[in-house]
């Protein structure tokens, strides 16, 4: 599989997902510096987490204008599977790939600590392996907001991937760590070859994060 | 001085100002053979305040023993560097930033956290973790709230932006820092040791180079405010505290380290307090050199600075560097690849005078070793008080008293409770090496691609000094070394953060004496040495002094992270047992001052020879694979450590002990003790082990249920201790 992970001024878990990359897909990703402007021919791009251009004017804003998001549009519209973590989910609603809006979590603090998810739609390439999964959130502005007509759409088209949840699976508002709507955690695209989703498979991949359950989001991609 | 013997053309308030004494001043005229010009004096006082030139407290730190085998560099450089095998090094320090961070927490915090994350990554280190010590006044004091929102605040927007984790720290609430709080940050960071970057400046005729952010008018005096009490007006001195930018330090760092990758830089040095001034004459001094700059060369954020304005501007993410002129032209790419700025502003000289040049005008020329050796440094008076009192408690004075709800009060106290509020504002998993999380006894992280980690812990018992201060000197070194052993690690090395009042005065002086005196025989002692540190002095409001503060930050290596220990109890079924001696010792506990508003009793007293047994009776039984987890008995003593146990590993424990003193068992505060937990078939063993090493264990209860019991007392609920220990955070 030829991977790609985007590099930003301000990008900082672009070697953690690399690092993912390599020990499950098995295979180390080419690494892109936003500078540059095309990527030729791949399997599976990934805008990582960080705080590209230091999350000045609006997370993400500056860095979808970047010269390589161009061709991670193309790419996407191709039907080339694209990933975005955290910032990198960030970046792909403010390039437009992506529906919805990121704002403030309700607390109004920076929130880091393991969350449940539970993927609403399985039948994807990013979620055909997925189950209830526990794995980090490290965010600020991680509370997904779209209005009444735009949830309809996404969840008429089945576009949610992930939900905050207990252990359970329960989907409640005791479950949901930043006031997400409907406790959105991840949203597809229409065709379902692009997701971005707040928290961070890369920090759940090995037995030394003490869960390795977000490794079923690159397996699922394998198959 | 007096008007009358003022025999100088320079005004006497502008000298004054600029903190220097009139016996500092003469030996400046005398040094240059004429009186400064107003850059000069800047300078001078840039350099010699206390914060810069540690004129009170370098006698007394060179008594510190700072080698070791696997000390690679001592005090003096950015930051410390101890061998961790495999041709692996790790580099760490911990500074204050305790004066800027009371006038503006937020920026005070944060430019705190950078500083030394610079100063780690100017050694050719990456940055893998960030701790901290903070102090803080009484919780209801009305500042203390938004002190702690801002610098946590601080502290996170820092931290997290720039993608290095913080993966853990402590914090008090005392009144004795209602006037000055105290925010110490430590980083670790991992080198190889062939790679290892140093400041001293070499080679006549090479370029010096500014990189980093444009110098504006930030920050202009701000290592001198910092070696300054404070008063009702001390709100006046925010515009000395500097603004930080996370997002150009990341920058800085991967172009940094981009560029250590070439064999380009001879030396580097990073700017932090009074800094162009005292990056370049560090620079010199070292490599014994002269430096010219010429300082309309410098990038600057703002109009018309003066030569003034820029040799005192603090501005952040600013670095100095001598290159090889044949490698200009490649560290320049590297640095506009990074958009940030690359400057030559001057060059290494042989006249060892720094010179400084602005629109083809001389603005300074000082002989560097008047700056450097000839500061002054003095030896001052101290007076050593006598430790106070202990007192020996009995059984009968605490007849009446309830054991489990002494316990709920206690663990829901802010100085015991759950610090989950603020490790949560934290990125403590960014860079996927965090091993073990905030809220055990030593952070550990993975050193990247190996099997190995570092474990961290800061640690300070300020009430512990206050009353005893060679006994809390040690304290302080030997708490940060038992944490480390917890975690399964051998403790190599410590970094000091030493925050004291006005060292002018007798009685401060001779606190930080004796804190000096027990840190270096626990350090001795226990072969751990201090690797690197700071001071910070002056920590006064309106005459009124801080606690002496000697915050330590401790690091070990664990060789297997398999043999990782924490906290949290695992099964059902196993045995807890405790280790090592008690003696119910409740002076100057916890229990004290949070039950009965006490701060008396006498500082524990620290037997080194029983910390070194029993921690290495730790370390062989973790070896042996006979512990399922462990936890240093700390604060609080040993009811509360079984809490937390409990707590962190959702398992409840029947505990069946027979003491004729519960309350000094369960809430005394005695030294060199562990809670560990063991399987029941590895039991046996470990009490043989035990008695082999001459090691008192106890059996304390066995683990499983969903409360907490105590044979003949009664039972708490896991989860109403939970809710106790999580609320005050919560709310506050």
């Amino acid at each position: 599989m030829k991977t790609h992970v985007i590099v930003f001024p301000g990008s900082n878990c672009d070697r953690d997902v690399a690092v993912a990359i390599q020990n499950i897909i098995g295979s180390s990703p080419e690494m892109v510096w936003h500078k540059d402007s095309t990527i030729k021919q791949s399997d599976l791009i990934v805008v990582p987490g960080g705080f590209s251009y230091g999350d000045y004017l609006r997370c993400g804003a500056m860095a979808s204008t970047s010269p390589i998001m161009k061709s991670v549009i193309e790419n996407a519209n191709k039907g080339v599977p694209v990933m975005g973590i955290c910032n990198g989910f960030q970046i792909l609603i403010e390039s437009g790939l992506l529906q919805g809006a990121l704002i403030r979590n309700s607390s109004l603090s920076f929130i880091c600590r393991d969350v449940i998810i539970k993927p609403t739609n399985k039948k994807t390439i990013f979620t055909n392996k997925s189950k209830i999964s526990k794995m980090p959130i490290a965010h600020n502005e991680g509370n997904y907001f779209a209005n009444s007509n735009q949830i309809k759409e996404i969840e008429d088209n089945d576009q949610i991937a992930f939900q905050y949840c207990d252990e359970n699976g329960d989907i409640n508002a005791h479950s949901n760590p930043n006031g997400s709507i409907n406790n959105i955690a991840g949203v597809f695209n229409k065709s379902k070859n692009v997701l971005g989703m707040m928290p961070h498979p890369e920090r759940a991949a090995e037995s030394i994060h003490g869960c390795d359950d977000g490794r079923n989001i690159f397996e699922s991609l394998l198959s | 001085m007096t008007s009358s013997n003022w025999h100088f053309d320079i005004e006497k308030s502008l000298v004054e100002s600029h903190g220097l004494k009139l016996d500092e001043f003469e030996k400046i005229v005398e040094g240059l053979g004429r009186e400064p010009n107003l850059t000069e004096l800047g300078i001078f006082s840039a350099m010699w305040n206390e914060h810069c030139s540690y004129k009170s407290s370098k006698y007394w730190l060179k008594k510190l023993p700072t080698s070791g085998e696997r000390v690679i560099q001592g005090p003096g450089e950015n930051a410390g560097v101890i061998d961790i095998d495999d041709g692996d090094v790790a580099v760490f320090k911990m500074e204050s930033h305790n004066h800027p961070s009371f006038l503006e927490p937020y920026q005070g915090a944060a430019t705190g956290v950078g500083g030394i994350l610079r100063d780690v990554f100017t050694m050719g280190a990456r940055p893998v973790a960030n701790m901290n010590a903070l102090r803080f006044g009484d919780p209801k004091h009305p500042k203390t709230k938004h002190l702690v929102s801002g610098v946590v605040g601080g502290i996170g927007g820092y931290g997290n932006c720039i993608g290095i984790p913080t993966v853990g720290g402590e914090v008090n609430f005392h009144p004795s820092y209602n006037g000055n709080i105290l925010v110490n940050a430590m980083t670790v960071g991992i080198a190889k040791k062939d790679k290892i970057f140093y400041s001293a400046a070499a080679g006549i005729g090479n370029p010096v180079v500014y990189v980093g952010s444009k110098t504006g008018r930030d920050g202009i005096h701000g290592a001198t405010m910092a070696s300054a009490e404070f008063d009702d007006d001390s709100e006046e001195k925010k515009p000395t505290v500097q603004v930080g930018d996370p997002f150009t330090e990341k920058l800085l760092l991967e172009a940094c380290l981009e560029l250590m990758k070439e064999d380009a830089i001879i030396a580097i040095q990073d700017m932090g307090a009074a800094g162009l001034t005292s990056s370049s004459i560090e620079m010199a001094s070292k490599g014994n050199v002269g430096i010219d700059i010429n300082l309309s060369k410098v990038p600057m954020r703002a109009a018309n600075m003066t030569a003034y304005e820029l040799m005192l501007s603090e501005s952040q993410e600013r670095m100095l560097m001598v290159i090889q002129p044949n490698k200009e032209e490649l560290a320049r790419s590297i640095f506009k690849k990074w958009d940030l700025e690359f400057e030559i502003i001057g060059e290494v000289t042989d006249t060892k005078k720094l010179i400084l040049h602005m629109d083809g005008e001389e603005q300074a020329s000082i002989p560097i070793n008047i700056l450097v050796e000839d500061a002054p440094e003095y030896q001052r008076d101290y007076i050593v008080n006598d430790p106070s009192p202990l007192i020996s408690f009995e059984s009968k004075d605490f007849e009446d008293k309830d054991i489990l709800s002494d316990l709920l009060k206690m663990i829901s106290h802010p100085n015991l409770c759950s610090r989950k509020w603020i490790w949560e504002q934290y990125d403590h998993m960014v860079m996927a090496d965090t091993v073990v999380r905030p809220g055990s006894d030593a952070a550990v992280v993975r050193v990247h691609g190996t099997n190995k980690g570092i474990a961290i812990s800061t640690d300070c018992s300020p009430t512990y000094c206050r009353h005893n201060p060679y006994e809390g000197g040690k304290h302080a070194v030997v708490e940060t070394w038992r944490n480390i052993v917890a975690s399964g690690a051998e403790p190599i090395a410590i970094t000091d953060c030493m925050n004291f009042g006005n060292p002018e005065k007798p009685e401060i002086m001779g606190q930080f004496v004796e804190c000096i005196r027990g840190m270096g025989d626990a350090c001795s002692k226990l072969n751990y040495p201090v690797i690197s540190g700071n001071v910070s002095l002056y920590n006064e409001t309106n005459g009124v002094g801080i606690y002496p503060t000697p915050a330590i930050g401790g690091v070990g290596l664990i060789r297997d992270l398999s043999n990782t220990m924490t906290i949290d109890l695992k099964n059902e079924g196993n045995f807890l047992c405790l280790i090592g001696e008690s003696d119910n010792h409740l002076g100057n506990s916890h229990y004290l001052s949070i039950i009965q508003n006490r701060e008396d009793g006498g500082t524990p007293s620290i037997n080194l020879d029983n910390e070194l047994k029993n921690g290495k009776f730790i370390l062989n039984c973790v070896a042996k694979k006979l512990l399922k987890s462990v936890h240093d008995v700390g604060e609080g003593g040993v009811l509360i450590a079984i809490a937390e146990m409990c707590i962190s590993g959702m398992q409840g424990i029947k505990i069946d002990i027979t003491k004729d003193f519960l309350h000094g068992f369960f809430f005394g505060e005695d030294q060199a003790r562990y809670l560990v937990e063991v399987s029941q078939n590895k039991l046996e063993q470990l009490e043989v082990d035990a008695s082999k090493s001459a090691v008192k264990i106890e059996r304390i209860g066995e683990i499983g249920g969903t409360s907490i019991s105590i044979n003949s007392i009664g039972e708490i609920e896991l989860s109403s201790l939970i809710d106790h220990h999580t609320k005050w955070f919560n709310e506050f």
